[in-house]
Formats: structure tokens, sequence, C-alpha cells
């Protein structure tokens, strides 16, 4: 079936077929920065922004986003990149499977919350997880990005 | 090569890569992978252990799309192992792609090719398989002399006596004494011995196994995989798919986390023959339930401890004996269990006496495979856990029975054959350690009111750096026409930063920006030999081949400097991109050499090459300390603090080296706290999914803190040692310890739950 939806600012008509999930499709249109790790809807690797808030593109079915907006890391360069720089910098992106989605949520966070205590940053991470870094290197630079410290 | 004014090395650089991997590039290998490669899926075994009595594909082929159905007919009939270890491997060759007989749920019956997954998986349903089904060995206690024989199979080879018995169930045996242990124990004061149950632990890297394979325009079968080993793999695939290693080529692109997981060549034999078979390009992707339940685990293993101290609490004696749970076959459980043995005897040198053996048993389970550690981790768990019990019994503080039995710089060992201990800063860590974590005041425990206390625990260990006398690397690098720097190793980067760090020695070494440098890897055309990352080898094997292949082509670079700027060779030096004569009267850059070198009349391009092998294995350490808050009304553990103080010896990147420290720590708060890899009665795993086993996630660790004590390895490239493993061991021991000072439960089978902490404190 047709869905119209604008992906990272582009409007577009896609086929997708009726039981096919967002992430599935994205990797499909080239958006290959979307990982997938787990099929229980619990790693956070496929985390994309539907209408501006991050979801798990495993777990949703395409044809729900039809006629919404869709952003995935490709859609927001400049700023993935900077907090990029600020993960790289602190050497905690390591493997960097998990990175695209966390970057995602980290960009989410800042745009929901106000000077988020640590506490509050961990929760609402917490659904992403990451298996090299030991999520200390990407506290630290999460602080540092939301900071406003230059790299 | 004395630190201090170095440019590089000792520096936080970036990643080369990882601007690239944090923003979604696409260079992981289901990115790079044709997108009409054929997609293969593994029809897997419902029993734990069984005979194919039919097996019929007719249904399955005749579903439009499918490409084509593979069962154990239709497979080389040579016997290998998937170990990721250089030839000749001490693993049994146990393996065949397909097997008539299956060995644990989820060995595989079927490979499957189709033009989709969703074909591939209609065509799965459409195989009726009927098997004969045999009495399963699930328990790892009863392995030996069990009814069943796990692989009674005749041509099941070694390459050399690794003390198999098949009719047993023993893939390894390993026996080593020196002294007299029994003799020692009797004149001991003190004597504590106890029995310990490290669990089979998921690597649970976040890119799950993954292999695309196609035959390129030579008709070589090229395979791109997400694999630690690329030489090995290409090894292997000869010999399983009965090949000249010449017809295969390896790539590794970049890899999305391997653990030791993907030191075992799970899935590239898979799309390999489909590719050889249909001439057509193959991509197998294992999906996060078969990386749980089809790959491989730690090797779970009991562990009897004994540890013998004299009245002032010097160890004498230490007896392990250990049982290890290979599963349904051998790869590395030869080595696993030896290392258990050889990462912790020579902790402790004040011993007279120490003994160690061990047999690894088949069971019809998952196969234990390498992770992290590797052995070490299990024997640290048991040892360590000893000592803080012989402590307690000698009352003594646990960092003290440390500082006065460790092994010291310029010690020999009793089971080190000679080797002299070239650095250690173990006992700075240990004091760093008690510091940072408040050992003073905390320890063993306080009450802190709503019935919850406080208490810490402390737990030291040590590894090796790269495998002694075994162990090599190769490393070229050349000057290119443009006065820039190609530098090509075939050590592979899984994250760790080894691409990075291998740079920066370049680059110190050369007196070169980085960015002058490209660096390729990972290509078995192309690289040269390196056996892969593993063993906590890279930064000290592959490190030592670089620095050595560096300087050949900077004696190169200043020999032809000298020419051209006709002065004699001690009268110039390297400083940036330029040779200058030390007067700084003079001086040609890089450029220009290369241009007068490689171009026109020159006809010599400058290339330093090196090969490195080791014949030692310096140990790093790791003083680990916990502390932890228990609930005495449900026995629930918080982790509230983790200090971690390193010996690698030099720091090539802080930050990288601190990500590798905290990474290692929070997985072994995980096997401490969290995971299990847990069967069924029928050996089916429970454990598949991130649902039931559990990894840490960022609200499970608390907080981690490392420090670095350095010290300066004489035989390290510019005094480094390794960091990979050795940082995974500390935290069951440690935390263990916490717990029974906070109360009085001694937990020894892993992991530490609420549920054996509340149970332990109703017996008390």
């Amino acid at each position: 079936m047709q869905i119209i939806l604008t992906i990272n600012n582009k409007l577009v008509t896609w086929d997708v077929e009726k039981d096919e999930m967002l992430a599935d499709t994205l990797r499909s249109h080239g958006l290959l920065s979307v990982k997938k790790a787990c099929e229980t809807s619990c790693c956070g690797l496929c985390t994309v922004w539907v209408e501006d808030k991050s979801v798990l593109s495993c777990n949703i079915l395409s044809v729900r986003v039809h006629g919404k907006k869709v952003t995935t890391i490709e859609g927001v360069p400049k700023e993935a990149e900077e907090f990029a720089r600020v993960l790289t910098a602190e050497g905690s992106e390591q493997c960097g499977f998990c990175s695209p989605g966390f970057i995602m949520n980290v960009l989410a966070m800042k745009h929901e919350l106000v000077n988020p205590s640590e506490e509050e940053i961990i929760h609402y991470l917490t659904g992403n997880l990451c298996r090299c870094t030991g999520y200390m290197g990407q506290l630290r630079a999460v602080k540092t990005f939301l900071g406003g410290a230059l790299v | 090569m004395k630190k201090g004014g170095m440019k590089s090395v000792g520096q936080s650089i970036r990643k080369v890569d990882g601007m690239a991997i944090a923003t979604g590039k696409p260079v992981y290998t289901q990115d790079i992978a044709m997108s009409h490669a054929l997609v293969v899926k593994i029809l897997r075994s419902p029993y734990a252990f069984a005979k194919i009595i039919s097996i019929d594909v007719s249904r399955a082929e005749k579903l439009e799309g499918v490409e084509c159905i593979l069962t154990y007919r239709d497979v080389p009939k040579g016997r290998f192992t998937l170990a990721g270890q250089s030839y000749p491997e001490p693993s049994p060759y146990d393996r065949l792609i397909l097997d008539e007989i299956v060995r644990y749920v989820g060995d595989e019956v079927a490979i499957i090719a189709a033009v989709d997954e969703k074909t591939a998986l209609q065509a799965m349903k459409r195989i009726k398989v009927a098997y004969e089904v045999l009495e399963p060995v699930l328990d790892f206690e009863q392995a030996i002399g069990h009814a069943t024989i796990v692989h009674p199979e005749e041509d099941l080879h070694v390459n050399f006596d690794i003390g198999l018995q098949k009719a047993q169930n023993i893939a390894s045996s390993w026996k080593e004494e020196v002294g007299d242990v029994e003799e020692e124990f009797k004149r001991c004061s003190v004597v504590v011995e106890d029995v310990y149950y490290p669990q089979a632990q998921a690597h649970a890297m976040m890119e799950t196994y993954r292999a695309f394979t196609y035959l390129d325009h030579t008709g070589r079968l090229v395979v791109v995989t997400s694999t630690q080993i690329p030489f090995h793999v290409r090894r292997q695939l000869a010999r399983a798919l009965q090949l000249p290693a010449s017809k295969v080529r390896v790539l590794k692109p970049r890899i999305g986390g391997g653990f030791g997981g993907k030191q075992t060549g799970c899935v590239e034999a898979f799309a390999g023959i489909i590719t050889l078979k249909t001439g057509k390009p193959a991509l197998i992707i294992y999906d996060r339930q078969e990386t749980f339940s089809c790959t491989t685990s730690r090797h779970a293993m009991r562990l009897k401890a004994r540890v013998g101290a004299d009245h002032e609490g010097i160890i004498r004696a230490i007896d392990l004996e250990v049982l290890s749970d290979t599963g349904a076959y051998g790869e590395h459980a030869a080595t696993v269990l030896s290392c258990v043995g050889h990462y912790t005897l020579p902790l402790y040198n004040k011993t007279r006496a120490v003994r160690f053996t061990g047999n690894a048993v088949y069971t019809n389970k998952m196969p234990a495979g390498a992770f992290r550690g590797y052995g070490a981790t299990q024997g640290t768990f048991a040892l360590e856990s000893a000592v803080n019990k012989l402590a307690e019994k000698l009352g003594m503080d646990p960092t003290e029975i440390r500082l006065k039995n460790i092994s010291k710089e310029g010690e020999t060992f009793l089971t080190g054959q000679g080797v002299l201990l070239g650095s250690s800063s173990l006992d700075r860590c240990i004091e760093k350690g008690k510091e940072m974590i408040g050992w003073k005041d905390k320890f063993p425990c306080r009450e802190i009111g709503n019935n919850k206390v406080r208490a810490v625990g402390m737990a030291i260990t040590m590894q090796g750096s790269g495998i002694a006398n075994i162990g090599t690397a190769s490393a070229e690098i050349r000057l290119n026409d443009d006065g820039n720097f190609t530098l090509l190793t075939g050590a592979t980067d899984m994250g760790t930063g080894c691409d990075t760090i291998l740079s920066q020695m370049a680059a110190e070494i050369l007196e070169i920006p980085m960015e002058t440098i490209v660096l390729i890897a990972g290509d078995t055309d192309t690289s040269p030999y390196d056996p892969g990352s593993y063993a906590s080898s890279t930064t000290y094997v592959a490190g030592g081949a670089v620095v050595k292949a560096a300087k050949e082509l900077k004696d190169k670079i200043l020999e032809q400097g000298s020419k051209f700027l006709g002065v004699s060779l001690q009268d110039v030096e390297m400083d940036g991109l330029v040779v200058r004569t030390v007067s700084g009267d003079e001086e040609m850059s890089l450029a220009k050499i290369a241009e007068l070198t490689i171009l026109g009349t020159g006809n010599l391009q400058l290339v330093g090459y090196a090969t490195q092998g080791c014949e030692v294995s310096p140990p790093p350490y790791v003083a680990g300390f916990a502390e932890v808050e228990v609930d005495q009304e449900t026995g629930k553990v918080e982790l509230i603090d983790y200090v971690a103080v390193v010996d690698c010896g030099t720091v090539i990147n802080p930050n990288l080296a601190r990500i590798q420290a905290e990474g290692g720590i929070v997985q072994g708060i995980g096997m401490a706290l969290y995971e299990q890899v847990n069967y069924n009665d029928l050996g089916k795993m429970a454990t598949n999914s991130f649902m039931q086993y559990k990894i840490p996630c960022r609200k499970d660790v608390g907080k981690v803190r490392i420090a670095f004590e350095e010290s300066y390895e004489p035989t390290g490239p510019f005094g480094a040692k390794s960091i990979g493993e050795v940082v995974a061991n500390t935290p069951s021991p440690a935390i263990a310890h916490a717990v029974y000072n906070a109360v009085g439960v001694r937990v020894n089978h892993l992991p530490i739950t609420p549920e054996k902490v509340f149970l332990g404190m109703q017996k008390l």
C-alpha cells in the first residue's frame, strides 16, 4: 500500500507492505543510520522521531506514519554532528552501532527538558542500551553538550 | 622511547572513524551488502540431542523465490573448528557445516537461501524433518561418565593432545602443579576452601552476527563479515568449504561490538556455501534470538578453590580444581580452561606450591567460546573470593593481604618458566583504589537506616598482553608519492579504537601529524598477517609491529633525506613533515623526498615492514573496589560506586582506555548482578532476548570511576600493555565480597540476585 509522509523535511510517497515496520522501510530507502538490534522493542537503537518525538521505529507499522513527519539522524546533520563531536571527543561512541539512535534521543531530550538533572538525564535515556561503554562516558558527553561547552 | 614531550601517544585523540559511525554513516556489514543478495536463513534443531532420520526439502524448493536449500548431505565432510586461534588450533575439529547429528537446541539442520526474508522463512516451514530424539547431557556436572556421548563420531580430530576423551565427554583436560600442594597445605596455619559457580554470560554485542558473501571478478569467494578474526575466518572457510585459502578473501568493515563472541566464526560458512553453490551474493544476519541461543557464551564453570597461608598471612599454597562447560562444540575449550590458572596463580608470589587441574566437558547446550576475560574472569571470581575469605579468617584487612603477597617487578613465578615480571604498579593501584572508595571509613560496613546496610568489597586481577610465543603481528608503512603515509595492519578494530591508537604510535615515531596517515586494515588480501583482535593483543603486539615498521621507515627517510641534502646521516632529523639538518640550515619536505624517490628516476618507494612476535605476555592489572547498599528486608543489592584502578603500562590514548575500562567494568557488573544464560528442562534456552536476559541499562550501574596508575612495560610499545580484557574480571568477586560484608551472605553462584541474598540471610 501507499503512504505519504514527510521524511527529513521532504514529502515522499512510498509503497509499503501492510505488515512492514518503519525501521525496515527506512533502511530500504537508504536511511542506513537506522539500526535494529533486539526484535523486542527494548534496545533503543532504531530510535527516530515521529512528529519530533522519539519512537522505536522497529515497533511501529509503516502505515501508521502516513501523513506524518519522520526524522532520522540524516535529517538533522548539523545538530547530530554537534553532539557527535562531543561524544567522540569523550571516546564514548566506541563501536558506534548504538550511537545514531542514542543521539536522536539525546537531541529529543534537549528539545524537551530544560536544565535536566543527572537523574532526569539517566531516566530519559534508559531505553538506549549500550554494551561497549558502560554509559559513564555517554553521560559525561551529554552533560558537556547540555552545558554548551565547546569542543 | 621515553614518555614526555610526545605529541600523539598519550593524547586523547578522537577515533579516526568516530564521527562516521556515531552519525550513522553506512559502514557496517549490512550497510554495504548488495541489496539484491540472497537472504540466508537457518532451520534449527528443536531438540537438544537427536539424529536426523529423514529430511524432505522438496515442498520448500518448489516455492517461488527459493534459490537453494542445503542439508547435511550437501556439505563437505571434513571436520573443522570455528575457534579463532592460530593454526594448529588447540580446539577439537568437531564441527561440520551441517551434521546428521544435532547437538543442542538451535544446532543447524538446513540452510535456506531465497530472494527475500519472507520467502526464506516460508520455505523453512515447508521442510519436513524426522528426528530420532536422544537423551541429552544438560547438567555439566553430570557430563563425565554420562551414558550419552555428545561426540561419538569417528572422524573427530585434534591437532595435538589437549586431553580430549570423547567417551567421557571430556573435550580437554589440564593439569599443572609446582611443588607439593598437599604438603604445603599441612604446613599452613589457615586454609580456606569453597566452591564457586560463575555462570554462562552472553556477549550481547549490539550488532548481531552477520556476513555477506559474493564471488569477485576472478571467481574468488569474498566474505565481508563482522568478525574479530579475518585471517582465521579465511583459514576456517578454506577448510570447511574445501577451497584453497587463496580462493577466499575476508574483509572486516566497521563492527558493532564483539567482546570475544566474534572470535568464533559463527556465520560465515553458511553464507559462503550458498554463494559457492549458487554463484550469487548472499547475506546472513542472525536475529537477536539466534545471537543469544545459536552462537557462543562465556563458559559456565565450577571451581573448587583452596588457599592456605601461614599465621602472618603469607599465602603459601593455592589449589584450583575446575570443571568447565564447553557445550556442544569445543571451540576455545582447552585454552579458556588453561587460562583459568594461567591468569590467576601468578597474582600471588610467595606461594611455595600451586596446582591447577581441570576438565572442559561437552554438554548438549549452546557452545561456549571466547569472552572478554577468557577464563581469567571465572578464575578471578573463585581465587579472589577465597582470598577475601582467607583474610577474614586471618583477621587481616583484605587490602593488606594483597599488598603482602602480590607479585613485584623483577620477580619470577612458580608457573612462569623463569619469565621476569617486567612491570607492575598493582601495589599503587590498590592504595589508590582504597583512597578513592574511602576504604578506611567504609570497610567493612555501616548501617544507614531504613534496614539498609552499605558495605565495600575488593578484588584484584591480572590478564596477559598477547599470547607468549604464539601471538604475532605484522605491519607495513609506506611513504606515498604525495608525502603522505599508508599504514597497513591486520589488526581488527571492533570499536575499541585500534585503528586510531596504531596511527598514533606511527605518527609518534615518524614525528608526523596523524592526519597524514591513511590506515588500511582488516582485509586478508592487502593486510599483513595478524591473528585478529583477541587475547588482549592489539596494543601490545600489533602496536609493537607498527613501532618497528615506523622506525624502519624513519631510518630510510632520514637516509634519503641526508643524501639529498648532501650531509651525513648523523646530521639530519625529522621534524613535522620535513627532514632537516641538525643545525637547522637546510631542510627538505617529505613530499619532495617522496617525489624524488618514487617518481621519475628515483626508483625507490620507501617502506617500513616489521613482524612482531612476543616471547612474553606481560600482565596488566586492576584493583577493583565495590560499594553496595543491601536492603536487609528484600535482599536487593544496589551498586553505589565502583572504583577500578588500572595498570595497563603506558596509556596510549587516555579517553579510549577509560571507555574500555568503564565498559569492561560494567560488563563485569552485569555478570555479577544481573546476567545469566538459562535453559529449561529440555535444554531450550530460556533467555534468548533482552526481555529475559538482562544486560545492565544506565540505571543499573551506579557510578563507575576509573583511575590509571601507569607502569612502564619494557617490552611494550611506548611501555604499553593491554587493557581490553583485564577490566572485566574484578566486579564479580568485589561485589560478592561487598555483599558478604553487608549482610554476611556469601553468594558463590553468580549472578548475585536478591533472591539468593534474601534466602542466604534466612539461613544465617
